[in-house]
């Protein structure tokens, strides 16, 4: 790697040389990572579990998810992962602005993300069908539009729904806070900032909330269809 | 001599700085361990607080302490400290920050700040249940079963969740920061099969936590949403399974009782090889049974469910799944057997816990199996013979090797000896008390005494087995208030300790200073040879070499070395063949 900006890169002192700590620091992200897959591999397997149980009436839900919002957010994110993989290859180049140009960029997606996901949520909200005690007078309402599956099990439908893409969300809106936090660095010139492996760590976490959504989304909008 | 005095005025962990500050924002691994080692004491002893106000109420058959409520309260409370904030950091946390990074020959863990947060996670936690506790207490058992912890709870139980939650990922950033450091910061030479077993047990608890831990934290984070917003995920009423969370939490649970025991486990081959000057025999299949328990111990949890509704395949499958993970834990007693044998043993404090660790871990884990065979367990499920089990093999078995450890390495710790006799005392004592509190509630839970009832008038002659019970615990809480008192005073008026006051081997008493300096070592070590390099004979010539060298052999025997006792012994044996 070369660092255009004349900046060595910084070794802390637990380490021997540069190499061991970037092959440390990976090595850790992708413990994380197992850690991550495994938090949302509990919610999926529940989902799972509930859709096998009751398939036919979270077939006639999952028609009524806006599938086209949600195939909006996922080329969102889809751009978005490209763009940080190219903020990943300039802070491996060392070109410190443009690496910033695309990590912008990829908040922007991620920006972008959110506010799909809040008219999603916004629509489902206002018919009355976020699923707490209140629900069954909102979803009574609903029947002639289609939404003639059991009460219960769409309350329990609904809680999935709000559960896992809510969880989802909000790795998301952690992703912004952690780009924003490394825009600031990166400007800032911290010395916590000396090589390309704070980036690449965010963008393997990026990827990663890319991936549970190119899951989630056949799995709650298109499976059904 | 002169060497040690001059060691004295140097500097180490301890006296680099003596603010607060430099103790709160701590980054040194051997710091934070301390920090650790106060914080899980300090839980231990709420824990042994309200295990005691259990033991009073037991004594009588209609109970007389406290109300069906407050017994409530009070068991929750003793299993969520003692398993949450005691059993799963003690050992890593404590020991395994301490000790990794210099026994693999490293400076620090490979995140020092990540592990200053993990503290502070658990910090967080710990005082977020404490809250709980005081706002009124939970009562839904440490298992949080679910519909009774989601909807039928009126206890601040959501608050005592989120701070489970938040201990949960201090474990996994221990883990993380474990796992990287193992992979990536052994000393030149150290290479995966020289590294002590304690490491490879720590290997493998840290992959059962970064694979175990979020499935649990998701599984209770469904229980809080359930609570705060109604968004009901095992909720029956809507069509939800309340099993499920059972399934979640045992996917996690049962592998934690290997979070608990495993690194217990390390510790027991450092301290048998060290005080039987033997290498650890069949260093590979202990080795590679550690990581055989983290396998296996994933595909077990549904023994615990076997009366759950679980279908009968499932638990067939599970029975023989829980015969099969018993196999490995089986291969390090009898390799810690073989070691002992023809070793020559040194009856110190750690060595009376090992021994004292071995034979509890026995019958917890024979027992065990009669918990892990359908027929047996349906009659004993739920009952003090659970009870009396677990604890055999989280007391008997983890606790004890954490003491036993706690004194091994104490000289390192503090760079102070502790009194070898009040040492011995207590180990006794422990072990005594310990059997004595636990044998009984075998017997009583075998003849149906429910667990978690305060209240057995319906059998008032299983009286005596309790007033036993609570006559034991009264003995093993003298047995672990007394270190806590000769140990505090040794850190303050205890002798000196050498670099290696035990003649062990392995880095941190080879390399390192009692108690370290900062970076842990002045000239980072080459390793050259595997663990365990412990060889009697080897010792005796090197020392005969040496005194002769410094032309002391014909000086007066400056007292009799352990090595010369040892040989002697040895000759008295042969005499006594012949
Ligand atoms: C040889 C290995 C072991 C076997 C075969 C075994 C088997 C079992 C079985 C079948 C149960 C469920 C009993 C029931 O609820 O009906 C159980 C409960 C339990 N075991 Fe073990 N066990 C072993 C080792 C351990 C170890 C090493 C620990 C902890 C360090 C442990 C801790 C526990 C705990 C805490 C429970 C009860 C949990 C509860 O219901 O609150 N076990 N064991
Ligand atoms: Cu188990």
């Amino acid at each position: 790697m070369s660092h255009a900006e004349g900046k060595e890169p910084e070794v802390y002192f637990q380490y021997e040389d540069i190499d061991q700590q970037q092959d440390t620091y990976m090595v850790g992200m992708w413990s994380f990572m197992a850690q991550e897959l495994l938090f949302f591999g509990a919610v999926f397997i529940i989902y799972m579990l509930y859709r096998v149980a009751y398939l036919e009436e979270f077939m006639i839900l999952s028609n009524k998810l806006n599938w086209q919002l949600g195939g909006l957010n996922t080329m969102i994110l889809l751009a978005s992962s490209y763009f940080v993989a190219r903020a990943v290859h300039r802070a491996q180049t060392g070109e410190m602005n443009r690496q910033v140009g695309w990590l912008w960029a990829t908040i922007g997606c991620a920006l972008g993300f959110c506010v799909v996901k809040f008219f999603e949520y916004k629509e489902k909200i206002g018919h009355g069908l976020f699923p707490n005690e209140r629900f069954y007078e909102g979803y009574s309402h609903m029947a002639a539009d289609g939404y003639t599956a059991n009460p219960d099990i769409a309350r329990l439908f609904y809680s999935l729904y709000f559960t896992i893409t809510g969880l989802h969300a909000l790795h998301v809106i952690i992703g912004i806070i952690i780009f924003g936090i490394l825009i600031r660095l990166i400007k800032k010139k911290s010395k916590l900032i000396t090589d390309f492996i704070p980036t690449e760590m965010c963008g393997l976490y990026w990827h990663f909330v890319d991936l549970v959504w190119i899951f989630l989304y056949p799995l709650f909008y298109l499976i059904p269809q | 001599m002169s060497a040690d005095q001059v060691k004295e005025t140097e500097k180490n962990y301890l006296n680099a700085d003596h603010t607060i500050k430099s103790w709160l924002l701590t980054t040194d691994h051997k710091r934070i361990a301390f920090l650790y080692l106060l914080s899980v004491s300090f839980f231990f002893f709420l824990g042994s607080v309200a295990a005691a106000m259990i033991r009073i109420e037991l004594t009588a058959p209609r109970g007389w302490l406290l109300s069906n409520d407050v017994f409530n309260k009070t068991f929750s409370a003793h299993g969520i400290l003692m398993v949450f904030f005691f059993l799963i950091p003690a050992i890593p946390a404590v020991m395994g920050n301490f000790l990794l990074p210099l026994m693999i020959g490293a400076r620090d863990l490979a995140f020092p700040r990540l592990n200053l947060v993990s503290w502070y996670l658990y910090m967080v936690g710990g005082i977020l249940v404490l809250a709980a506790m005081v706002m009124g207490g939970v009562d839904a058992g440490w298992t949080f079963y679910t519909p009774l912890s989601s909807s039928y709870s009126s206890t601040p139980i959501s608050l005592a969740l989120v701070g489970i939650f938040l201990n949960g990922f201090s474990s996994i950033f221990t883990g993380v920061n474990f796992i990287a450091t193992i992979h990536k910061m052994r000393a030149p030479g150290m290479t995966w099969f020289r590294l002590p077993l304690y490491v490879w047990s720590h290997y493998s608890t840290s992959l059962i936590i970064i694979l175990g831990t979020p499935v649990v934290a998701m599984a209770l984070l469904l229980v809080v949403l359930e609570r705060a917003t109604g968004v009901g995920i095992y909720s029956p009423e809507i069509g939800g399974d309340p099993v499920l969370f059972q399934h979640l939490f045992w996917f996690y649970s049962h592998p934690a009782v290997y979070i608990m025991i495993l690194p217990a486990m390390g510790i027991q081959s450092e301290m048998i090889a060290c005080f039987s000057r033997r290498p650890v025999f069949g260093y590979s299949f202990v080795a590679f049974s550690s990581m055989a328990i983290a396998v296996l111990g994933f595909l077990v949890w549904g023994h615990h469910m076997f009366i759950s509704s679980q279908s009968l395949y499932l638990g067939v499958i599970f029975s023989l799944l829980t015969f099969l993970v018993a196999i490995p834990s089986a291969v390090k007693v009898f390799n810690w057997s073989v070691t002992l044998y023809k070793g020559s043993i040194q009856f110190t404090t750690p060595m009376m816990y090992v021994l004292a660790f071995i034979g509890l871990f026995v019958i917890g884990g024979l027992t065990g199996l009669y918990l892990g065979s359908l027929h047996t367990d349906v009659h004993l499920t739920g009952t003090y013979f659970i009870v009396a089990h677990f604890h055999y093999v989280m007391v008997g078995g983890t606790v004890t090797a954490f003491m036993g450890g706690l004194h091994f390495w104490w000289p390192k710790i503090t760079g102070k000896m502790y009194s070898e006799f009040w040492g011995r005392l207590s180990a006794l004592l422990v072990f005594v008390g310990f059997n004595v509190t636990f044998f009984p509630q075998f017997i009583v839970g075998y003849l149906g005494m429910p667990r978690r009832y305060h209240l057995y008038h319906f059998a008032p002659e299983w009286q005596i087995y309790h007033i036993l019970s609570t006559a034991g615990s009264t003995i093993l809480g003298i047995g672990f208030l007394l270190p806590a008192i000769y140990l505090t005073h040794s850190w303050f008026k205890g002798k000196k300790a050498s670099q290696n006051p035990w003649g062990a081997k392995g880095l941190e008493w080879t390399h390192a200073a009692s108690p370290p300096i900062t970076e842990n070592f002045d000239k980072m070590p080459i390793v050259t040879e595997g663990a365990y390099a412990y060889n009697a004979e080897a010792d005796a010539a090197e020392a005969l070499r040496e005194m002769e060298a410094a032309g002391k052999l014909d000086a007066t025997p400056e007292g009799e070395d352990w090595w010369n006792k040892m040989d002697e012994s040895k000759d008295d044996e042969k005499e006594a063949i012949h």
